[in-house]
């Protein structure tokens, strides 16, 4: 046992020397694999940690969201609808929402006008979203200026802003009152954007989504269900821009690993031939082989690993910010949550690290099994 | 010191390390449900449906009550146009029967 732990730390200490001795060469090697572990993971963590949160703090949005549509495109709803859907068996509320979208010319941000009568809103007052405040430098107490339909500035009071906490979901959100929405859209009365539906039992949803339908042909129920998928699939593996990213990464460090591991280069041959010369077996010759891939590919997946986890979780992703804040200006700024898949993490390893370790042995069988002097001559 | 001694106690370093980031998680994430429940709350209390990740474009931010045919919504030729179309792909249940 200890004479066979010994000779493996022998061949390890060569193994490593053999590498210094190409210090230039693998050192290189290990960065862009570190590197491409690092962006693999830094994906696989951000994506899990925000479908974890996103599942987290959706599962209290409305059971169901019912929109109108006319001509094919999304329409205010009559509230004469909201009595005939609550009569509807196992309807227990139906609430109206009045909400859409402010373009702010002065940044160029996109806000999301929210009215509600439940947060006890002075007249003329807001309650702004710490991104919105972080966008247009606001405190509470400024003064927040809006044009209205009809081309007239609008004074609003920033009563208060929102938790910075709570960016996720209300970075960009602008909650007023009911009259003050109305009276800054020339939103019509007797409309709502859409209708918040709650259900008693949560499996008679679906028919309950069928009888809206079958009572108001021109409505689209949205449920939660349906919602929470939305989120599923943006972030899913196969999804957008992600697959892309990993996909040229993978591709990249495959051709590169390839390169590396299949193609001995001379010195390299003449080295297992003076090796076996000496009296290495064949089988010393792959450990060494095998610890020399090891050695790499190990290094290069924990330092991978934790430096994506320090990247998304302390750092909040920093490196992705310009990906996803897209054309966007308002940018929420949250920590995640950290949230590691065991399952991803040993996916990650086995495409990592044994692929890499393997190739280096195949070709080094091949010069392990030629006669000696052949191998010094090549 | 032996080379051997150096690597060894690396890879023992980083896999310690690794194991207590992993073993502290479910502590972070106990720390965090007072932050998660704060924003279930305001979820609830304001009937919000979508994160406010993307904020370009309506189907961006409130993908989820989006349009049916959000990438063609501001006219014919309109394709996706914001860079967050590429991440935002649509749902798969448009495609489904109703």
């Amino acid at each position: 046992m200890n004479s066979s732990f010994e000779r493996h730390r022998n061949i390890v200490d060569f193994a490593l020397s053999s590498l210094l001795r190409r210090k230039a060469k693998n050192l290189s090697l290990l960065a862009v694999y570190t590197l491409i572990v690092f962006v693999i993971a830094s994906i696989i963590f951000f994506i899990h940690a925000l479908k974890r949160e996103a599942m987290l703090v959706l599962q209290n949005a409305p059971d169901m969201v019912v929109q109108r549509l006319a001509a094919g495109r999304n329409d205010p709803i009559p509230l004469g609808y909201q009595e005939k859907i609550a009569a509807i068996r196992g309807v227990s509320g139906v609430e109206p929402r009045l909400w859409g979208y402010y373009f702010d010319a002065a940044v160029g941000a996109n806000y999301t006008l929210m009215a509600s009568d439940k947060q006890q809103l002075e007249p003329e007052s807001v309650i702004i979203g710490s991104g919105v405040a972080r966008t247009r430098r606001l405190a509470e107490g400024d003064m927040m200026a809006f044009r209205a339909y009809n081309g007239e500035p609008t004074l609003f009071q920033v009563q208060s802003i929102l938790p910075y906490a709570s960016e996720l979901v209300a970075a960009d959100l602008i909650i007023l009152s009911n009259r003050d929405f109305h009276a800054l859209f020339n939103f019509p009365k007797g409309v709502a954007t859409d209708f918040a539906v709650s259900v008693r039992n949560p499996r008679e949803l679906t028919t309950i989504a069928a009888k809206i339908v079958r009572q108001f042909p021109d409505t689209r129920p949205i449920l939660k269900r349906e919602i929470l998928r939305t989120y599923d699939s943006i972030f899913d593996w196969r999804g957008g821009m992600m697959i892309v990213v990993v996909a040229m990464a993978v591709l990249s460090f495959i051709i590169f690993a390839w390169d590396k591991a299949t193609g001995l280069s001379a010195e390299e041959r003449k080295e297992i031939g003076t090796l076996k010369s000496i009296g290495w077996e064949t089988t010393d010759v792959l450990f060494l082989k095998f610890w020399e891939g090891s050695a790499i590919s190990l290094s290069a997946f924990l330092c991978g690993v934790i430096l994506a986890y320090c990247h998304v979780f302390f750092f909040s992703a920093s490196l992705f910010e310009h990906a996803l804040k897209g054309w966007a200006v308002l940018y929420p700024q949250f920590k995640l949550t950290p949230a590691v898949d065991p399952y991803q993490l040993a996916v990650l390893f086995f495409l990592t690290v044994i692929p890499y370790t393997v190739t280096t042995i195949v070709p080094s069988w091949r010069a392990a099994t030629v006669e000696p002097d052949a191998a010094m001559r090549s | 010191m032996r080379k051997s001694t150096v690597f060894f106690s690396f890879i023992i370093l980083c896999g310690l390390l690794l194991f207590v980031i992993l073993y502290r998680i479910p502590v972070s994430q106990k720390k965090s449900e007072a932050m998660i429940a704060s924003n279930a709350k305001i979820v609830r209390e304001l009937k919000l449906t979508d994160l406010s990740l993307f904020t370009e474009a309506r189907y961006t931010r409130h993908p989820s009550m989006a349009d049916l045919h959000s990438a063609f919504q501001d006219h014919p030729l309109a394709l996706d146009h914001f860079p967050s179309g590429s991440l935002v792909t649509p749902p798969h249940f448009y495609n489904e029967a109703p």
